[in-house]
């Protein structure tokens, strides 16, 4: 099975799936545009590699494997669309098709300098969709360069699983890893307890797309989507239902 | 300030005037407030910090044979330099040299409010803690040991529950102790990590000769966080320990693979939850509190909802219809002193100019104003003292966003439609003078109940509700699309919606009242004189008959380029003071209740719409500019002018091709 193929499948099922959600092979098939019966082929494969859980009833959904292949090739698709529409000035119509061709070629080094060459967007020209983290164990982007400036390139790979407060669901709990954003507001979201290594509950998330409550440090805090999506934890106890 | 002449301000004070300076501080929503109502009473000022738009509130004392003044600092979470409110409070206590800050401190979210507690500490300043919401502490199965935590700051504790009273005789008797005599023990310090403390020692050192405002350890560790303004500072008169503080501080990250700043504030939270720890005792209640049921109820994305339309609406109608029959009563009241004026002042010029100008001024204030932001104020300090405001943020924060707004300017924004002088002054609940801003001035595009009386009252009347209806959703339009070009031009990032969630509580009456009430003086202070001098000016024009010449002059606007009749320029005029004036006023000098037969379809539409857009009526200028400044209020004002105009226009010359 080509490298390239495994690839979409895991980004089509990262894309589909909000906050860890099992997706349908229906909407995999029409998401890439292929048959069910292939689709279903092929998920079997991917299940068997140990990407991704499959079952009739119950759909499918990423392995922490998975996820991370997924969200690095995500990652990549997005960092080159931004390079392809921010410095080549190719139009947003045509940046996703030729992401989707570059993105399985990209070195990992290559993906890194990009991040940097690019000043660390957060968003995309074609959807709006987050940047993944780069896996650098770095709690901002202003870390990310100086790092780099400082030639401390030995920070260290990090292979837990990092979920953003925002895909976090109610209930579920984590760690906090890093936080991504400028000084002034790293600075304020330390001051209000959330330091590396706090552990976060999500007491409640606002429906569509609205700001998520945390209880952090025994008292409880509300933070906008825009800085929820910053602030990367490691998931701790895994959700019982 | 050096400390030679500080400490000789100090002898001065206690042999001579015995007066003393005390400053409340702590995070948001812990009690300073209430506490500084028992401790003050009818002794208060509320003004701004000086060249600033944070509210600055005073008041004094006398106790023992001493005179008090008091300041209650701006509720925040940390002394560094986030917000506006972080800097004025670090520099007021640094600089000012309060003789004792009292730290009020929440006992129901110990580590949080301790955290804070310790940055004071560290300021060196002297200090007592008031160890507030006892009784919450203790609904939610906490704890307290007061000895051990003083033993543990150094710090002397007074147990309090402020909206009881209880325990703030105490907590003065303390604070005048510490003044008195100086206590032989001093606070602790909070010791980071050896490779920390190692390098704090090191700048203290460089840092030995050089004059500061802030303790010598505070700035080294400062300098340590990368803190902006001490930076700024000490790379003015002593470069090179700014560069080796870089260089320190570089160490330390490669050391931790953390930003200096988040290890230093890493640790000190560390240290606030080992000390929140040792002294409280948890046996958390097996049944959830009532609040935390109300809370999980009213951020419930069906609930929640259901109870924010709910609440809403009956907080509008509220206020509108006390507004209403307090209004009419008033006015009633006071017209009735009409007679009495004529056969004072006759009736000539001399009596005109008193009656119509200055006293209709002064009633317009008394009863279109005052009716509606008495109730307001009190309805605003009553959600935010609850907590229930936090809760509306939380669910209307999503769309607010779109304006590049935070969830709570969803309120100023709601009651616009009711009078937009008490939603531009609500507008303060907005966390950076740039939020503010932005909110004022979309709350001035919001048709208030008057604008709603023209586009009812003429649209709707003449040309049927659907176009009333169109004009309401075309206002919708233009403020979302204007709340978004605002937020595009007015310069400044956008501020997330990072707020804390605090237990519901039932507010101290006493409290609101009097936080209403003084805001209320305070903004008849400011709007009155304006209100009155632009009603005696419309009065004297009138009298000296500028009105027709005035009517000529605007004419290149209201006739050539909006197609109305001439006479409009006047009563718009007239709608500056009022905005239902301008429908008010067209009738009287057009001479006919039937506008059908003085003005076109298209008039009635171009009029309304010049008259939603136009200008915030006096009494929101005169808002806006205790708010925000002459600058600001006047920039708006014009903007919206030359907007609603070149509506107009635009307006006249599409609707002529259609009606
Ligand atoms: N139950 C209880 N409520 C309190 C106590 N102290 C303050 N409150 C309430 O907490 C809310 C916030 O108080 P406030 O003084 O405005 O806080 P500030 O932001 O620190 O000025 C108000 O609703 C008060 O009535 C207390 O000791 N017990
Ligand atoms: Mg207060």
């Amino acid at each position: 099975m080509p490298r390239r193929n495994i690839e979409d499948y895991l980004k089509a099922i990262y894309d589909l799936s909000k906050n860890g959600q099992a997706v349908s092979t229906t909407e995999i098939a029409q998401a890439l545009r292929i048959a069910p019966a292939s689709v279903t082929e092929m998920l079997k494969k991917l299940a068997n590699k140990g990407y991704i859980t499959h079952s009739l009833y119950h759909g499918t959904t990423l392995t922490n494997e998975g996820q991370r292949l997924a969200e690095k090739i995500a990652r990549k698709h997005r960092l080159l669309e931004r390079f392809l529409h921010d410095v080549l000035r190719i139009d947003k119509e045509k940046v996703h098709s030729q992401a989707c061709e570059m993105e399985h070629s990209l070195s990992d080094e290559a993906e890194e300098s990009l991040c940097r060459f690019l000043k660390h967007p957060d968003r995309c020209p074609d959807d709006g969709k987050m940047i993944p983290p780069c896996n650098l164990q770095i709690e901002s982007c202003a870390k990310c360069i100086q790092l780099h400036e400082e030639g401390l390139e030995e920070a260290g790979k990090h292979n837990q699983k990092l979920v953003a407060i925002s895909n976090l669901k109610e209930g579920q709990c984590g760690k906090i890893a890093f936080i991504r954003g400028g000084r002034n507001i790293v600075q304020r979201l330390l001051d209000m307890g959330l330091t590396p290594g706090a552990k976060i509950c999500v007491v409640r998330v606002a429906p569509l797309g609205g700001p998520v409550e945390l209880a952090v440090r025994n008292s409880k805090l509300a933070l906008g989507k825009g800085v929820s999506s910053k602030i990367f934890v490691e998931i701790e106890s895994p959700t019982a239902d | 300030m050096t400390c030679h002449s500080c400490s000789a301000d100090k002898e001065s004070n206690q042999k001579g005037k015995r007066r003393l300076k005390i400053a409340l501080a702590g995070n948001a929503n812990v009690g300073k407030s209430v506490i500084f109502n028992h401790l003050t009473g009818l002794h208060q000022h509320i003004g701004n910090w000086p060249g600033k738009t944070v509210e600055k509130v005073e008041g004094t004392l006398q106790f023992k044979g001493y005179t008090i003044d008091i300041v209650d600092l701006p509720g925040i979470y940390s002394l560094s330099t986030y917000s506006l409110e972080e800097v004025i409070s670090r520099k007021y206590i640094a600089i000012e040299r309060p003789d004792v800050v009292i730290n009020v401190v929440d006992a129901s979210v110990l580590e949080r409010n301790l955290f804070f507690t310790l940055q004071l500490m560290e300021l060196e300043t002297p200090m007592i803690i008031a160890l507030n919401q006892m009784d919450i502490a203790k609904s939610k199965g906490i704890h307290v040991d007061i000895e051990k935590m003083e033993q543990l700051l150094g710090v002397p504790v007074v147990p309090t529950i402020a909206v009881k009273g209880v325990g703030i005789d105490k907590l003065l008797e303390k604070t005048i102790e510490i003044i008195e005599k100086t206590p032989e023990k001093k606070p602790a310090e909070v010791r980071y990590g050896e490779e920390i403390e190692e390098k704090i020692s090191l700048l203290m050192d460089a840092l030995k000769d050089v004059e500061l405002i802030y303790p010598r350890r505070y700035v080294a560790i400062k300098l340590l966080e990368g803190d902006e303004e001490i930076e700024r500072e000490i790379k003015r008169v002593a470069p090179q320990i700014a560069a080796k503080a870089k260089k320190l501080a570089a160490e330390i990250e490669k050391l931790h693979g953390h930003g200096c700043s988040t290890v230093i504030t890493s640790e000190r939270y560390e240290a606030a939850g080992c000390i929140a720890r040792a002294v409280q005792t948890l046996v958390p209640p097996i049944k959830p509190t009532l609040g935390e049921r109300l809370h999980s109820f009213t951020t419930h994305k069906v609930t929640g909802y259901l109870t924010m339309i709910f609440s809403l609406l009956l907080i509008f109608y509220g206020i509108f219809t006390f507004g209403d029959l307090t209004s009419g009563l008033l006015s009633d009241l006071l017209y009735g002193l009409e007679p009495l004026f004529r056969g004072a002042f006759g009736a000539g010029i001399a009596g005109k100019l008193v009656w119509g100008g200055v006293m209709e001024g002064l009633i317009a204030g008394i009863v279109i104003v005052l009716p509606y932001i008495i109730p307001f104020y009190f309805i605003l300090y009553f959600l935010e003292n609850s907590g229930y405001l936090s809760r509306i943020a939380f669910l209307m924060d999503n769309i607010m966003h779109k304006m590049g707004l935070h969830g709570k300017a969803f309120i100023p924004i709601m009651l616009g439609f009711g009078c937009n002088v008490p939603a531009c002054l609500g507008c303060r609940i907005m966390e950076t003078q740039r939020e503010k801003l932005l909110a004022a001035f979309v709350t001035t595009l919001v048709p208030c109940a008057a604008t709603t009386v023209i586009i009812l009252g003429l649209v709707g009347d003449y040309l049927g509700v659907h176009w009333a209806l169109a004009l309401y959703l075309f206002n919708f339009l233009i403020i979302f699309l204007l709340g978004r070009g605002a937020f595009k031009v007015v310069p400044g990032e956008p501020t997330a919606l990072i707020m804390e969630m605090h237990d519901y509580r039932w507010p101290h009456m006493k409290t609101i009242l009097k936080q209403t009430w003084f805001r209320v003086a305070e903004f008849i202070k400011i709007a009155f004189p304006l209100i009155i001098v632009g009603s005696f000016v419309l009065k004297l024009a009138e009298v000296a008959g500028l009105l027709e010449s005035i009517a000529t002059v605007l004419s290149p606007v209201t006739v050539a380029w909006l197609g109305l009749p001439a006479i409009t320029g006047v009563t718009l005029i007239f709608g500056v003071l009022r905005k239902e004036l301008a429908l008010v006023m067209l009738a009287a000098l057009l001479g006919a209740t039937n506008f059908a037969q003085v003005l076109t379809p298209v008039q009635m539409v171009v009029f309304t719409l010049v008259v939603m857009f136009y200008i915030p009526c006096v009494a929101t200028i005169a808002a806006l500019v205790k708010e925000f400044g002459w600058k600001k209020a006047l920039t708006i004002t014009l903007f919206e002018i030359a907007f609603a105009v070149f509506l107009g226009g635009v307006a006249f010359r599409l609707l002529t091709l259609f009606l």
